[in-house]
C-alpha cells in the first residue's frame, strides 16, 4: 500500500503537482524536491524559525506544516519575494546594517520583519525585539538585526525608501 | 528528526470526522494547527498510523457573539484571537495574554482548541478558559455533551475528552462594565513557556472585588484556582492587609511542582509575587 498523496500548490507563482507522502515536511519538499534552498533546517521543533516560509500570506514554520497540508495553498519563499521585490527595502536594510552575518537566519528573518512591518507600521523598538526573538540568530546578536528593521519602520512611516548599499546596475 | 509513515485524511464535516476518528482508534490523531503535534512527531514521540485534517471543518471555525455568549470555535487560530475586535471587547483577558503564547508564526497556525484538548499546565489558554469560566461544547459519537473548564482539565496533558471526541467550541460569558482582569507571566525569554503565571479576573465596584477567579499555570498539572484567596478577598474593600493574607493563603493552598530549573519553592513564591502584583494593578484600575 502507498501513502502517497497527490497535491497541487503554488509555489512563487508557480503551479506545482506532485505525489508525495504525508510525513514529508513543508520544508523537505520545497528543498529537496523543489530545490527551493533559501528556507533553511535547523531545529524541526518550531523554535529556530530558520524555515519560515509563507502559505496564504502568513508567515508559518515549514517544518511544523506537512506539504500535504499545502494541497491547495499558495506558498512564498524567500527566492519568489526577492525576486517580486517584496523584500527588496527590507534586504537593503539588512545590507547596509550588516544584519546577514552568516546568512542561515536570514531568510527567515526578513520573512518575519516583512509581517511585522505590514501588520505592526507602528512598532517600537521593544515590539520589533519580541517579535523577531522567534528567529534564531547564533552569530552575534540581534542589535543589527532589530537596527535594520526599526530603520525601515521609520523610512515607511516617512514614506521614504532605504538607500542601496551597493548601486544596481 | 523526521516523522514516522502515517496516512492523511482531511474530513469536510465533523460527522465525518468523528466517523474516521472512531473507526481509526487509538491510532488515529487529530491536527489542528499542528504546532505541538507535529513537533512531537518530528521527535517520534508518538507514531500515529492516521492523522485526521480537522482544518477544513466549517463547524469549528468562527468567532461570534450569541447573548451574553462569547462563542470562539475551535479552530480559531491565536492569530485570529490576537486581532479580533470581538475578543478585544467582549474577552479582553485573551487579547492581553495572546502575545505570550510563542511567536507570530506559531500563532498564525496553532488554535484556540488545539490548546485546550492539549491541556499542558504551562499554558495560557486552559488557565484563560478556567479564569473566564468557560464551557467546552464537545462532540462525540454519543452526541454532544458540554463540561466546564472546571471539569475540564483532568491531570497533566489530561481532559475529560475520550478518544474519538472533539472539541467543537467554547463559550464564555462576555465580561461586564465592571469587570477588571490582570494578565502576566514570569518566562525566560519572550514567548516562552511561563515559569509561572496568571489570570485573575474580578468585578469591582470602588475598592471591593467580588466574584473573583484567581488562576495560575505552569504551576501544577493543570491550571488551578487559589480558592482560598478568592474567599479571603470577595466582598471586602481591599487593602494592603488583605492582599497579604491573599498572597499568605495562595501561597499555602497551592501545592506547586517543580520543573526541570525550578523547585516548587520558587513557583510557590511566585504565585505570591504575581497575585501581590495582580491584586494592585486591579486596585489601581
Ligand atoms: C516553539 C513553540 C512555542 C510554543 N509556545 C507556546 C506558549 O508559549 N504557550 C502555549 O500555550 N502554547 C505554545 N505552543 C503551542 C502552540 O500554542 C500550539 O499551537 C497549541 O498548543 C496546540 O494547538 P494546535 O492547534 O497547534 O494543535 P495540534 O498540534 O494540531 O494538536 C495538539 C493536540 O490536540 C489535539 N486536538 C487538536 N484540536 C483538537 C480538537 N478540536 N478536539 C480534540 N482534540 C484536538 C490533537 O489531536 C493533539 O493531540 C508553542 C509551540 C511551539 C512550536
Ligand atoms: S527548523 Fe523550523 S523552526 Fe527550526
Ligand atoms: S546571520 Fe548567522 S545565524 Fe543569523
Amino acid at each position: 500500500m502507498s501513502l502517497k498523496k497527490k497535491i497541487t500548490m503554488t509555489v512563487n507563482g508557480l503551479t506545482v503537482n506532485a505525489e508525495i507522502e504525508p510525513r514529508r515536511h513543508l520544508v523537505d519538499f520545497l528543498r529537496e524536491d523543489l530545490h527551493l534552498k533559501g528556507p533553511h533546517l535547523g531545529c524541526e521543533q518550531g523554535a529556530c524559525g530558520a524555515c519560515t516560509v509563507k502559505v496564504d500570506g502568513q508567515i508559518i514554520r515549514g517544518c511544523l506544516y506537512l506539504a500535504v497540508q499545502a494541497d491547495g495553498c499558495e506558498v512564498e519563499t524567500i527566492e519568489g519575494l526577492t525576486k517580486n521585490g517584496t523584500l527588496a527595502d527590507l534586504q537593503e536594510s539588512f545590507m547596509r546594517r550588516n544584519a546577514m552575518q552568516c546568512g542561515f537566519c536570514s531568510s527567515g528573518m526578513l520573512l518575519a520583519a516583512a509581517e511585522l512591518v505590514e501588520q505592526r507600521p507602528h512598532a517600537s523598538r521593544e515590539e520589533v525585539r519580541e517579535w523577531i526573538s522567534g528567529n534564531y540568530c547564533r552569530c552575534t546578536g540581534y542589535h543589527s538585526i532589530v537596527d535594520a528593521i526599526v530603520d525601515v519602520l521609520e523610512a515607511r512611516a516617512k514614506g521614504e525608501k532605504i538607500k542601496p548599499v551597493v548601486a544596481h546596475a | 528528526m523526521k516523522a514516522a509513515a502515517f496516512d492523511y485524511a482531511k474530513p469536510k464535516a465533523l460527522s465525518e470526522a468523528i466517523g474516521l476518528l472512531s473507526e481509526a482508534g487509538e491510532d488515529a490523531r487529530l491536527i489542528a494547527g499542528g504546532q505541538t503535534l507535529l513537533a512531537t512527531l518530528n521527535l517520534r514521540l508518538s507514531e500515529p498510523s492516521v492523522l485526521i485534517d480537522i482544518t477544513n471543518i466549517d463547524e469549528l471555525k468562527g468567532i461570534s457573539l450569541t447573548g451574553n455568549q462569547l462563542r470562539i470555535g475551535a479552530l480559531v487560530t491565536h492569530t485570529e484571537i490576537e486581532d479580533s475586535e470581538l475578543i478585544a471587547k467582549h474577552a479582553p483577558l485573551l487579547k492581553v495574554a495572546v502575545p505570550h503564547i510563542a511567536h507570530r508564526a506559531i500563532r498564525n497556525l496553532g488554535t484556540w482548541g488545539g490548546s485546550l484538548a492539549y491541556g499542558d499546565p504551562a499554558a495560557e489558554w486552559p488557565a484563560c478558559s478556567l479564569a473566564l469560566n468557560a464551557t467546552m461544547l464537545i462532540a462525540g459519537p454519543a452526541g454532544e455533551r458540554r463540561i466546564s473548564a472546571q471539569d475540564f482539565f483532568v491531570d497533566l496533558y489530561t481532559t475529560s475528552l475520550e478518544p474519538d471526541e472533539i472539541l467543537v467550541a467554547t463559550e464564555i460569558p462576555i465580561a461586564t462594565s465592571n469587570q477588571v482582569f490582570y494578565f502576566h507571566e514570569l518566562a525566560r525569554r519572550h514567548g516562552d513557556y511561563a515559569i509561572a503565571g496568571a489570570a485573575l479576573v474580578a468585578e469591582k465596584q470602588g475598592n471591593v472585588l467580588s466574584e473573583c477567579a484567581f488562576t495560575f499555570f505552569s504551576v501544577g498539572a493543570t491550571p488551578v484556582m487559589a480558592k482560598k484567596a478568592q474567599a479571603l478577598v470577595n466582598g471586602r474593600p481591599l487593602t494592603g492587609e488583605l492582599i497579604a493574607s491573599a498572597v499568605a493563603a495562595a501561597r499555602d493552598e497551592i501545592e506547586a511542582m517543580a520543573d526541570i530549573t525550578n523547585s516548587a519553592e520558587t513557583k510557590e513564591h511566585l504565585i505570591g509575587v504575581l497575585l501581590e502584583r495582580g491584586l494592585k494593578h486591579l486596585l489601581a484600575e
